[in-house]
């Protein structure tokens, strides 16, 4: 350790991370057991997802001995196909895909309008108590008007994935509309008045200019309604009335009843469920995390 | 470009504001056209049946047909409910354990992810694979862990305590929900502390160490100061979370057994199929009511202490 070499002092474990901090000349060295250290922590994230992706290409008579960390033998790829048929894998993964996306649009469309006016006539109370009216529902969670949803859904013939974009969308509104004006306000009203002078109609200057310089924050409401919709299971497994209409993630719990032993099936499941986005991630990585950060951060 | 954009903006957008209200005067009907349509749905779909709601906690109903009012006695009823106290209890002490259990770990991750290490971008990337995947889906993954390799883990090195499953026993099950809440809800926290501790200027440590400040009196003074506000906006929205925790218990325990697991959230949703919808909507009620006291209290707490949101 970096701290033994100029203190003999025991037990300065932790300090050698400190260390760069203390002597700007060593700030190149970088640590090594801090790195390991993490390294471990990260297995409790890793070894979940290497169960699942064991676990899907075991035979049955394998999956049940619970040594879920083994590896598969002999090789199965069948699981797939019999999880492909009894999720119906191309119908739950289209509606969920759908409902995702039309959560998206409608939060983006709503939120980037409403944040727009409010931001800029923020000097009229209508605007602003509308800005106090939104957020409030910040601190509402959606069990306390779960009942009444579904009455509400029901009677208007919205119990189906449009009836969940629509709730989707509705409680990320407030999120949204929080981060997008926090935004706006940073934007210098000069840049759409010049517009103006120009003759621009505020339609004109909201698409031509506020838009495109909305684009970083587009992304983080995007990434955020994106993922709140996707991985839900609450609302749609509430909502949707016609089983055949599920999303992907409420069709899971079929293999928590009739097809109790058939963990390898299961698990292929699962790992069709969790890598299309898992993927998406790794690859868009770096622009998930800032964007996420961003969000996570205005809030 | 944001950077670049902002930085300069953000005072000339503050000084242009008195012109900008003289300019208009009042807004144009466009202003409106852009606004009303999120608000008129947003009303329909949140505001009207949170009201409906709370109107029927004060009435008999069952969900369909004729009511009459019964003033506050489902209120009443609800303090004398052993289950709807259990499922308080529960909920409660899950979210307080979970909160600090999420937010030490988190901090902790941020604050090694935040040193000269390798492969930092990396690990990171590691820690954050849990926000993106389903919740129901990784408790049924859990669930096979704990209920199948963990106990043949004990049987294996003789750890009797283990060797069933703890998703069985009422007292240890809780213990499985919040290892899977928390492996879910630390990543968002972790990429808030980073921020946070990305914010703080190196050479306050610089400083600090010349005055002979050591790491753990430096993170004391230094580090968890200038990061409280970021620990309170962490704080406030993992216990909004935790509190309607549902997603992860329907795929551990499904709120057992018996009702050792059984959440608010659980309950409310046992009105539409029990019957007693009018009763569980002045449950859901007062459900709402205590997650906005929390939060205020939060806010309340901190203000005074100072620290800055």
């Amino acid at each position: 350790m970096t701290a033994t070499a100029t203190t003999p002092l025991q037990g300065s474990v932790t300090a050698p991370v400190d260390d760069r901090r203390r002597r700007p000349g060593r700030a190149r060295r970088r640590s090594w057991p801090l790195t390991v250290a993490l390294a471990l922590c990260s297995l409790t994230v890793l070894a979940p997802l290497y169960v699942t992706l064991t676990m899907a290409f075991k035979t049955s008579e394998q999956s049940v001995e619970g040594n879920a960390f083994a590896l598969p033998a002999p090789f199965n790829p069948a699981s797939f196909a019999e999880a492909w048929q009894l999720t119906r894998f191309p119908v739950s993964f289209s509606i969920s895909v759908g409902v995702a996306a039309l959560t998206v649009a409608l939060t983006l469309l709503l939120s980037s309008l409403a944040s727009y006016a409010i931001v800029r006539y923020w000097s009229h109370r209508f605007f602003r108590w509308s800005f106090v009216y939104l957020l409030a529902s910040m601190f509402l969670p959606f069990p306390v008007i779960a009942l009444t949803e579904i009455k509400l859904t029901a009677l208007t013939g919205l119990d189906n994935p449009l009836g969940v974009a629509i709730l989707h969308a509705m409680f990320q509104l407030a999120f949204s509309v929080l981060l997008f004006s926090a935004y706006l306000r940073s934007i210098p009203v000069e840049l759409e008045e010049s517009a103006r002078i120009d003759g621009a109609t505020t339609w004109q200057v909201f698409w031509r200019i506020i838009l495109p310089l909305l684009g970083p924050m587009i992304a983080t409401v995007g990434i955020f309604a994106f993922l709140a919709s996707w991985n839900d299971f609450m609302l749609p497994s509430m909502i949707v009335s016609d089983p055949t209409l599920q999303v992907l993630p409420v069709v899971q719990n079929i293999f928590q009843s009739q097809f109790g032993t058939n963990y390898n099936v299961a698990f292929a499941s699962y790992l069709m469920a969790m890598a299309p986005t898992i993927v998406v991630y790794l690859i868009a990585q770096r622009w998930v995390i800032s964007g996420i950060t961003q969000g996570a951060v205005k809030s | 470009m944001t950077t670049t954009t902002t930085a300069p903006a953000a005072p000339a957008a503050r000084v242009a504001a008195p012109a900008r209200r003289r300019r208009h005067g009042r807004p144009e009907p466009i202003a409106y056209l852009f606004l009303v349509p999120a608000l008129l749905v947003f009303t329909v779909f949140v505001v009207i049946p949170a009201l409906v709601g709370i109107f029927y906690s004060f009435t008999d109903y069952v969900g369909f047909g004729d009511w009459s009012f019964l003033g506050l006695r489902n209120y009443a009823a609800l303090l004398g409910d052993p289950g709807i106290r259990e499922a308080y209890g529960f909920t409660l002490g899950f979210s307080l354990v979970t909160v600090v259990v999420a937010q030490v770990i988190a901090l902790v991750l941020a604050i090694g992810l935040s040193k000269r290490i390798r492969f930092a971008a990396g690990l990171r990337a590691i820690f954050v694979i849990p926000m993106v995947v389903s919740g129901i889906v990784v408790a049924y993954v859990f669930n096979y862990l704990f209920s199948n390799t963990l106990p043949a883990f004990a049987t294996a090195v003789g750890f009797d305590p283990l060797t069933s499953s703890i998703l069985g026993n009422p007292d240890l099950a809780w213990l499985a929900i919040v290892v899977v809440s928390a492996w879910q809800t630390i990543p968002g926290a972790l990429l808030v502390y980073t921020a946070g501790l990305t914010s703080i200027p190196s050479d306050l440590y610089e400083a600090s160490s010349l005055d002979g400040a050591g790491p753990w009196r430096q993170f004391r003074s230094i580090t968890l100061p200038l990061i409280a506000g970021f620990v309170l906006i962490n704080t406030i929205l993992g216990i909004k979370g935790y509190l309607g925790v549902y997603d992860v218990i329907v795929g551990l325990t499904g709120g057992g057994p018996g009702n050792a697991t059984s959440s608010v959230a659980m309950t409310i949703f046992g009105g539409f199929t029990g019957g007693d919808y009018a009763y569980q909507m002045a449950n859901a009620t007062v459900f709402f009511v205590i997650t906005v006291l929390i939060s205020v209290l939060q806010l309340v707490v901190s203000r005074g202490r100072n620290i800055r949101l």
